[in-house]
């Protein structure tokens, strides 16, 4: 494993997976956890229009994904409609983009296929730094709210009355999943990133007592699947993003277990 | 005596539907106050009001003296909600974090729990007789233990006006007689002023000291022993019977 991609894998997947753990236990405790797929979904058209107009997928992702994101939360409030709602017209709209702007640019290429399953074993050094970078960025901002974001998720309209601004906290949560969803595609790929966002956390809750062990199981959880995962694809010749999703899926067979047993 | 909510001409409705018709009174610092009233009275709306999450209303709102538009002394309020509202049992939140929960109105950006904090928490626990339930989920516990934590999460602020909507649901009787006996002792001995929404109207000879009885406007407001012969409440027999208003 001392190869310069698997080791590029390892560091650059482990960042994102810190921030998948950690924003994915809001998400889930909020049943939230559709707006991963949801803004996956925009990805693709994001990833489609750059390919269009030959611009680097990620920087071109990440505006559109943060747009969609905002929207999503307006449609919220604005259009009488639920959240699920408002993630399935957002996350159309990318998909149905996407697909377009796909077929003018006659038909799909295998950079846009890539994008779907991810390909974090082919990921660049200037990447690595990229996903190290905003990943440091967005582990920073959740320090700063992180009480903010616990107290609105325990109960919002106690939040409220404490003072704290819960439309401000929602729109933090929101965008921070919009940067983390394009960095999780190149580990996982569009298809993929919802599992990133929900079996680290969905197994943390199966064992955890208490929201700060949460936090550390779902990101102990989730690293684990990104080192195991991507080592198990090198050694197997398996696609690296399905194998990761693959021991998340393990590792929350193995906490529901241990629930069962502890009973 | 210092006036610590004051309410003026407060009206409030949804759409068309008044809720709430020029309601005023004024609580005292030291008063335990029952809030009665019949369904769909508008109790709970008031209190939202009071605590500024129930929108626009028309009319005079005042905490200690100040308006509620831009309040921000709200580390000097407790609440505690209704326990339907109240949360999500699969959270995994331990007892301590639920409390420490109670302490972020104190802080601005960024909001730390520190060491003293923690200490308080404890305090807080102690004085709720839950020390041992520090680390415990809140899941895990029975109603009372519950409510328990939920009133130590409006305690540990030390709030000075304390408010509470509809406490004792969920709980059983022995718990009730407890847990309202724990509110009369932090009345009395801490001086908290003390706002209580209940539609158990027994608890009103027993533990208030003012009476606010509402049915979308004011019925009555006064001391206990005048609520039973005011002519306005004629109409609640359920509250007053035949024979108490005569």
């Amino acid at each position: 494993m001392h190869y310069a991609f698997i080791q590029k894998a390892y560091l650059a997947g482990s960042f994102v997976a810190i921030l998948c753990a950690m924003l994915g236990l809001f998400l889930v405790l909020r049943k939230l956890s559709l707006i991963g797929d949801g803004l996956s979904h925009v990805s693709f058209g994001a990833v489609a229009l750059s390919l269009f107009f030959g611009l680097y997928p990620f920087w071109a992702a990440i505006p559109v994904v943060l747009v969609a994101s905002f929207f999503i939360l307006k449609l919220t409030q604005k259009a009488r409609i639920y959240g699920d709602a408002a993630i399935g017209i957002v996350s159309s709209l990318g998909i149905a983009g996407g697909v377009i702007l796909a077929s003018l640019s006659r038909g799909f290429n295998v950079d846009l296929f890539s994008y779907l399953f991810g390909n974090i074993l082919a990921i660049s050094t200037q990447e690595v730094y990229l996903s190290i970078g905003l990943s440091l960025v967005v582990f920073v901002c959740v320090m700063l709210f992180y009480n903010d974001l616990f107290s609105v998720t325990f109960d919002e309209e106690y939040a409220r009355i404490t003072g704290i601004k819960a439309e401000r906290i929602n729109l933090v949560l929101v965008l921070l999943t919009a940067i983390t969803v394009v960095l999780a595609t190149k580990v996982v790929g569009i298809m993929l990133v919802s599992a990133l966002l929900i079996l680290p956390a969905a197994t943390s809750l199966q064992i955890a007592r208490g929201f700060r062990g949460a936090m550390l199981i779902s990101t102990i959880s989730a690293v684990s699947s990104v080192l195991v995962g991507t080592t198990t694809s090198v050694l197997l010749n398996l696609p690296a993003g399905a194998t990761i999703v693959m021991c998340g899926l393990l590792f929350f067979a193995i906490a529901l277990t241990v629930r069962y047993l502890r009973r | 005596m210092a006036t610590v909510l004051s309410v003026e001409n407060l009206s409030f409705g949804y759409g068309p539907v008044e809720v709430l018709t020029h309601v005023t009174f004024a609580v005292e610092k030291g008063d335990y106050v029952i809030l009665a009233g019949p369904n769909g009275a508008g109790k709970t709306t008031l209190i939202r009001l009071v605590l500024g999450i129930a929108g626009k209303y028309e009319g005079k709102v005042e905490l200690f003296g100040q308006s509620l538009l831009g309040f921000a002394g709200w580390g000097r309020v407790g609440y505690l909600p209704q326990r339907v509202n109240v949360f999500n049992p699969l959270f995994p939140a331990t007892v301590k974090e639920v409390v420490g929960l109670g302490l972020l109105s104190q802080k601005s950006f960024p909001r730390r729990i520190t060491r003293s904090d923690q200490v308080r928490v404890r305090q807080t626990l102690e004085l709720m007789g839950i020390p041992d339930l520090r680390d415990t989920p809140v899941g895990e516990l029975s109603g009372g233990q519950q409510q328990r934590v939920f009133l130590a999460r409006a305690l540990v602020s030390h709030p000075e006006l304390l408010i509470l909507d509809e406490p004792s649901t969920a709980l059983d009787p022995q718990a009730r007689e407890s847990f309202f006996e724990s509110i009369r002792r932090l009345n009395r001995e801490q001086d908290i002023t003390t706002v209580l929404i209940t539609h158990d109207t027994d608890l009103i000879g027993k533990y208030a000291t003012k009476v606010l009885y509402l049915d979308r406007r004011v019925v009555f407001y006064g001391l206990p022993a005048d609520l039973c012969s005011s002519p306005e409440m004629h109409r609640y027999s359920g509250v007053c019977p035949a024979e108490r208003t005569n």
